[in-house]
């Protein structure tokens, strides 16, 4: 898998195709690999693609696109969704980039690995359906299917909907888990007191790191309402109280109807907050009121939030459903 | 006759467009027609000139309850601008349901410029609707960690 895939960037950073390689490579520890760009085929070594390798390269790809010559890019099926919602909004230069389809398999998640009581883990190793997990006090085994992220058990199915070339190992055909919409449902099922008890413990973790903002695809704007040119301090400081109180309402609301649920996120929160749960909200709002639509299925159809039928539902739906 | 100041009234502020709702509250006015002070009304050239960050920006500032008024569907001055605003309170106020704030402090209503009874009903409803929720602390402690 990781061997073809570096292979294949020789190959064509060699013939000049193009002239760096957008991928993964390992970070600190064996299990948290980061995104890389590759200049030079003795750099490729350092290429990772693991069960590790769950960072969206799409957004990585509004920078590079705009440099001189096509750079190589590794997309997943659900990254390649996040791409196209990009060119759709003309961020991304298609005519720069190389996309490479790979499989996936669904990726791992760390802290569900240490939940199962591993401690001081060395190195994860996939083989197969098993993972075998060398820690600092012996080695263990768990299923891989118990570890991998939740978004991941609501995949959209293994379709690639941009890509240049397929990797050996892409299962193009690999069906949608169901059951997308269903803690979303949990919720709207909950009494209002409930609800908000559920989303003030939530919230009320956040530390305002804006990882959140900062691994989005969607969240693709030079210039950030939440930046503010009257502080230095990295733009994570609370600069007024209407930030500190609706930062979340607003994120969720600005990727709404361009959110296409790829769960980074939710991944990236270090509180493990489910921020994902208020986009797919959105998503699940838009698909029952307006018709169903994926964000960055096509590069040519309206945002749901851009367009209008005059006979839409009117606001007054939301008290009328209970 | 003595008047109790100590009652909570609650704060309503009303995003009303230019061309119909406004004129519409200009007509409840000269008609007589009685709707309480704690109304603040703020003129909008549209309905859909209303960021949806308007409405979460009164709630901070203070608001207990917003009123989006606009020209009914099809009668909008610059053709289709109360459509895109309706998709958007839609989405906004099942969002805002979707976190536990009560759903009765938002409100749409489709007032034309010859609505003034309209207007006025709405208005008294609508604030009635709001007191018996009382004063909004949800979005203001939506982040605060509970004792």
């Amino acid at each position: 898998m990781q061997a073809e895939l570096i292979a294949r960037a020789k190959a064509l950073l060699a013939d000049g195709t193009v002239a760096r390689v957008l991928g993964w490579r390992k970070g600190d520890t064996d299990f948290n690999a980061e995104p890389a760009v590759f200049e030079t085929a003795e750099s490729l070594d350092e290429f990772v693609y693991d069960g590790f390798c769950g960072a969206n390269l799409s957004k990585y790809m509004i920078k590079n696109s705009k440099l001189e010559g096509k750079t190589l890019v590794f997309l997943k099926p659900c990254d390649t969704y996040s791409f196209n919602q990009l060119i759709k909004e003309n961020r991304i230069n298609r005519d720069n980039t190389y996309i490479i389809a790979v499989g996936c398999y669904g990726k791992l998640d760390i802290n569900k690995i240490k939940a199962a009581g591993n401690k001081a883990i060395l190195s994860v190793a996939e083989e197969g359906a098993t993972l075998k997990i060398h820690t600092a006090y012996g080695d263990a085994e768990m299923a891989r299917e118990e570890a991998v992220l939740d978004r991941c058990k609501v995949c959209k199915g293994g379709k690639h909907v941009v890509y240049d070339e397929l990797a050996s190992f892409v299962d193009e055909e690999k069906p949608a888990a169901e059951g997308r919409f269903d803690e979303v449902k949990k919720l709207e099922a909950m009494k209002p007191e409930e609800r908000f008890a559920f989303w003030q413990g939530e919230l009320s973790r956040c530390i305002r790191c804006n990882a959140c903002r900062n691994v989005c695809p969607a969240c693709s704007c030079i210039k950030c309402i939440f930046d503010n040119n009257n502080y230095d301090a990295a733009q994570k400081v609370n600069t007024s109280s209407f930030e500190e109180q609706m930062f979340h309402i607003i994120r969720a609301w600005h990727v709404a109807g361009r959110c296409t649920d790829c769960g980074e996120c939710s991944r990236v929160c270090p509180e493990n907050i489910p921020l994902h749960l208020l986009n797919r909200k959105f998503i699940s709002d838009i698909n029952e009121f307006y018709g169903e639509f994926q964000a960055g299925e096509d590069t040519t159809s309206r945002a749901p939030l851009t367009n209008f039928t005059t006979d839409d539902v009117e606001p007054s739906i939301v008290k009328e459903r209970g | 006759m003595s008047m109790n100041n100590s009652e909570w009234k609650p704060k309503i502020v009303a995003f009303c467009c230019n061309w119909c709702s406004y004129a519409g509250a200009d007509l409840a006015g000269s008609s007589r027609l009685a709707y309480p002070a704690d109304v603040k009304i703020i003129r909008v050239p549209c309905s859909c000139r209303v960021n949806p960050m308007f409405i979460l920006r009164a709630f901070q500032k203070g608001a207990d309850g917003v009123i989006l008024c606009g020209c009914h569907p099809g009668d909008c001055h610059y053709s289709t601008g109360n459509y895109y605003a309706r998709r958007r309170m839609t989405t906004l106020f099942s969002m805002l349901d979707f976190l536990g704030v009560e759903k009765n402090r938002t409100h749409v209503e489709w007032v034309s410029a010859a609505e003034g009874v309209k207007f006025s009903a709405t208005m008294n409803k609508f604030i009635e609707q709001v007191r018996e929720l009382g004063p909004n602390v949800r979005l203001e402690d939506i982040r605060c960690k509970q004792n």
